[in-house]
């Protein structure tokens, strides 16, 4: 067992070696994502970058990371307001239902006023017509868009992403050996992080020489390329907060990508609760197990 | 080392009367209670335990799974966020079965290194690594179906591109293509298929588990001596023996596997796998599932023609040849003695061929440009070299170092100068309770 | 086990008892989500309610709409029908209850409580399942002019209370409210 052990030692040394030693090559290969520490755009070309993002997104705080990690609904519904009064014009999110809303804190009574200040397409009615209605709490949220087709029509060719899953689709690549050390530290928050960057990574200037789409906007935290279809969408003082919350970018920024968090993983918090307890649970287990263990081979040599 | 004759007596009258119709807790007795296991296994052996719950975790989370999932293009994500939203601890079961698939390869690479570490493959056991061989093939087919249903991006492209190995293959390839898809590129039919076969796979796995320890039970276990057992001294009972130091270790594997589950479900996953397949549109960067990434290196390594075969030919060949240079692996190695703890430059070899197929996975989630292309080909090298000259080779000039005369002597060697154990404690076990 | 076996007998055996105690422990935990998975799910039980409007429905005529799953008959008596109705001693009864989720669960099956209330006498409002065993009864048919069920021959009256035949309690009645003069809101 010893000698496994040491051999697995062995092995990672040496590829940790390799690997680093190929990761900060001098002059690095335009290998997509990996080279992952650079705050600062990449030395080479900063003019005509070739792996994106340009900048990396910066780790941010977040109530939900870590073993205990929890929402905090108070941000969630703001984040909820943000959705609802910038996002909502283009991005639809159409696997989270009204009636899902009661996890930020609300109550039966509002998850229904909410739902109410939306309308549904329903039918076909006793005519053969389908029909609007206003939406109830176990409906989902609807399009702004009839279709794909159409969204991407009226956004320059670009359809808006769904909001549902996209704090679990987006994520920049960690590269070696960060990609290790996550496992320990739980990192999962390459969704949040991502979308914070993105939001508030809009006012930096691109550098001389370097050449924008028509109709696009720079932006050094865009996972794709130098810049995107979509403009600023928050500026300060846009939403207002009840709360007394900071009516800035970078707050909002948190704001909505936290509850971007929960509509893409409405039961991390009661996930990770529950692991508290099998793990405490295999923990005990584990150490009867090998106690007994411990019995049964007592009196043979092996 | 079969049991040979049964030690078997039931000592009820149902069990006499079961006994004389269908001796099933005979099967069991003599399979898993008196079956002797040799006494000096250590952690590495108890893979086989392990992998045998893992299938069984993953065919029950799967069952449960396919009652919501719904099989169709325009409704599979629904239904897998169905699942992970609104079924009653849907997320927990399918965050078990996708993570379950990577523990289950984890399992069964530490389980293949064990064999050629400790020469498990060695006369007489052939048959058992050849039936292990197709268990993992199966494997690989069962887990790259069941990529390609949650229906997102990586399912879908991962499908294309690895459905368009097969028209690499000279005349029939386009022909074979469309006979796996269904069409002219991945679409409904080939899902349908897919969940189809992704349901039916594990079944047949299971049956040639069956036939994987029934092989076992006829010749036994190896041990890290390579020694075979000679005498009653060298082995235990399985229960309680066995069973309970494998029941420690999967306690600890399901610890791991539970950290996953719970801390970080969607580390082993693709974060592009959360958008929906869009045939139009490829992802900047397709990687296949971790556990295929030496392979799919090892198709990207060959960049040139060779003679008549083209490069895409060739890395096609090179990749299903890695697998199938596993079938042969008994006959490649020529050495007298089985176990790399009797052969210092084998151990040598084999701990590089274990960090170079590492190193072979890390090379595979990279892109093929630059200095990734001579890396992954002098990475495949060493990988064909190992079985195809070090293990032939090797077996006929290395000097191994001094057997011990059986397992019983090695381990009352190992046990010998500051152990705990008194050297009479070492009588055997078989004649306690 | 012997018990030449350890000195100390007790302390092992317990250690024993506890690693299975702890190991059964852990299979029923396991277990459960593999049964709680079969509940029904949030979306199920959350798309719970209907609402429908009734103002074409005359005397005498029927409605049929799905509610989780179920037919729900909705039937604009006639004043005949109510009379033959209410004409029913409730000793004659088979199931004497209302079976009416709207009111107390010892409700009795008078016709009043029975269809949708004062001044509605008229409404009727029924989970359109037969209590025997589930197939949907057909309407104005069987021996009292209510409903009867083809599959094992169970005769409604027309309050779709059971008269005759194998079905043991009287046609369900949904919880439900007039939202205004001509709409039912139904769960």
């Amino acid at each position: 067992m010893k000698k496994i052990l040491n051999g697995l030692a062995a092995i990672s040394f040496l590829l940790a070696g390799a690997a680093w030693a190929q990761e900060n090559a001098p002059a690095a290969q335009p290998h997509d994502m990996s080279t992952m520490g650079a705050a600062a755009p990449s030395e080479h070309n900063a003019a005509e970058p070739t792996h994106f993002p340009i900048n990396a997104p910066k780790e941010m705080d977040w109530t939900f990371s870590g073993p205990f990690g929890t929402y905090d609904k108070a941000q969630l519904q703001r984040g909820l307001k943000i959705y609802k009064e910038v996002c909502a014009a283009c991005h639809s999110m159409n696997l989270v239902a009204f009636r899902t809303l009661e996890d930020l804190g609300y109550t039966e009574a509002q998850v229904k006023a909410f739902a109410a200040e939306y309308e549904v397409q329903d039918g076909p009615n006793a005519d053969g017509e389908m029909f609007t209605r206003k939406a109830l709490p176990g409906d989902y949220f609807p399009s702004p868009f009839p279709n794909t087709a159409a969204a991407a029509a009226a956004n320059n060719g670009a359809a808006p992403p769904d909001f549902s899953l996209i704090a679990k689709a987006r994520g920049v690549t960690r590269g070696f050996p960060t990609f290790v050390f996550d496992i320990f530290t739980q990192y999962a928050q390459g969704g949040p992080d991502y979308i914070h960057a993105l939001l508030t990574s809009y006012d930096f200037e691109p550098p001389a020489g370097m050449e924008i789409a028509e109709g696009t906007h720079y932006n050094p935290a865009f996972i794709a390329g130098k810049s995107l279809a979509m403009a600023k969408p928050l500026s300060d003082g846009q939403v207002t907060y009840e709360d007394g919350t900071p009516e800035t970018v970078d707050q909002y920024s948190r704001d909505i990508a936290a509850f971007l968090m929960w509509a893409a993983e409405p039961h991390l918090v009661e996930r990770k609760q529950t692991g508290f307890a099998v793990m405490l649970f295999l923990a005990l287990f584990g150490g009867l197990v090998y106690a007994t263990k411990r019995k049964v081979w007592a009196n043979v040599a092996h | 080392m079969s049991s040979g004759h049964s030690t078997y007596s039931p000592k009820t009258g149902i069990g006499r009367w079961m006994d004389s119709r269908m001796p099933l807790p005979r099967l069991v007795h003599d399979s898993f209670v008196s079956y002797p296991v040799p006494r000096n296994l250590n952690y590495a052996y108890t893979f086989g335990g392990i992998l045998s719950i893992m299938l069984v975790a993953q065919i029950l989370t799967g069952v449960v799974l396919a009652m919501h999932y719904a099989n169709d293009t325009m409704l599979a994500v629904q239904s897998v966020e169905k699942i992970m939203r609104d079924v009653n601890s849907g997320w927990l079961l399918r965050y078990m079965h996708s993570n379950g698939a990577s523990f289950f390869f984890i399992a069964v690479y530490i389980h293949i290194m064990r064999g050629l570490y400790y020469g498990s493959y060695k006369a007489p056991r052939e048959l058992l690594w050849i039936l292990g061989c197709i268990i993992y093939l199966l494997m690989m087919a069962t887990g790259f179906m069941g990529y390609v249903l949650p229906w997102g991006q990586m399912s879908f492209w991962g499908a294309t591109v690895i459905t368009g190995f097969f028209t690499a293959i000279p005349l029939v390839g386009e022909w074979i293509q469309q006979l796996l898809l269904g069409g002219f590129a991945v679409d409904n039919p080939t899902l349908n298929r897919f969940f189809a076969l992704h349901y039916l796979l594990p079944f047949m796995i299971a049956g040639v588990v069956v036939l994987h320890v029934w092989a076992l039970h006829v010749t036994g276990q190896t041990n890290p001596t390579g020694i075979e057992v000679k005498s009653k001294t060298d082995t235990v009972a399985f229960t309680p023996y066995a069973t309970i130091k494998d029941g420690f270790a999967m306690v600890v594997f399901l610890a791991a596997f539970a950290y996953f589950v719970f801390y970080i479900p969607n580390y082993l996953g693709h974060p592009d796998n959360y958008i929906m397949a869009d045939s139009l549109k490829t992802p900047a960067h397709i990687v296949p599932e971790w556990y295929f990434l030496p392979f799919y290196a090892i198709l990207r390594a060959i960049t040139f023609n060779i003679g008549p075969i083209d490069s895409k030919l060739g890395g096609v060949l090179a990749m299903f040849g890695a697998i199938a240079v596993l079938f042969v692996v008994p006959w490649l190695d020529t050495s007298k003695v089985r176990s790399a703890v009797y052969r210092p430059w084998y151990k040598l070899f084999f701990w590089l061929f274990v960090a170079n197929a590492i190193f072979l996975g890390w090379l595979g989630s990279k892109p093929a440009e630059g200095i990734f292309i001579p890396l992954m080909q002098i990475s495949t090298l060493y990988y064909f070299a190992f079985f195809l000259v070090v293990m032939p080779v090797l077996g006929l000039i290395e000097t191994p170092r001094r057997l011990p005369n059986s397992i019983t002597e090695a381990v009352l060697e190992k046990n010998k100068g500051g152990s705990a154990h008194p050297a009479g404690a070492t009588a055997a076990p078989e004649t306690r309770g | 086990m012997s018990a030449t076996d350890t000195s100390e007998p007790n302390r092992r055996d317990f250690l024993y008892v506890a690693t299975g105690m702890a190991g059964v422990v852990g299979a029923a935990a396991v277990a459960w989500p593999f049964i709680d998975q079969m509940r029904p799910d949030a979306s199920t039980l959350a798309a719970s309610s209907v609402e429908v409007d009734v103002s074409s429905v005359t005397p005498g005529m029927s409605l049929t709409v799905k509610w989780r799953g179920k037919p729900v008959f909705i039937r604009n008596r006639t004043p005949e029908e109510i009379k033959a109705a209410q004409d029913v001693a409730l000793g004659d009864l088979k199931d004497g209850n209302a079976r009416n989720a709207n009111l107390t669960a010892d409700a009795t099956a008078t016709d009043l409580d029975r269809s949708a209330g004062k001044e509605k006498e008229n409404w009727l409002v029924m989970v359109g399942v037969c209590t025997h065993l589930g197939c949907v009864p057909l309407g104005q048919q069987g021996d009292f002019g209510g409903w009867f069920c083809p599959c094992h021959g169970s005769h409604y009256d027309t309050a779709g209370r059971i008269r005759k035949g194998p079905a043991p309690e009287n046609l369900h009645i949904p919880t439900f409210q007039f939202i205004s003069d001509t709409t039912i809101r139904i769960g």
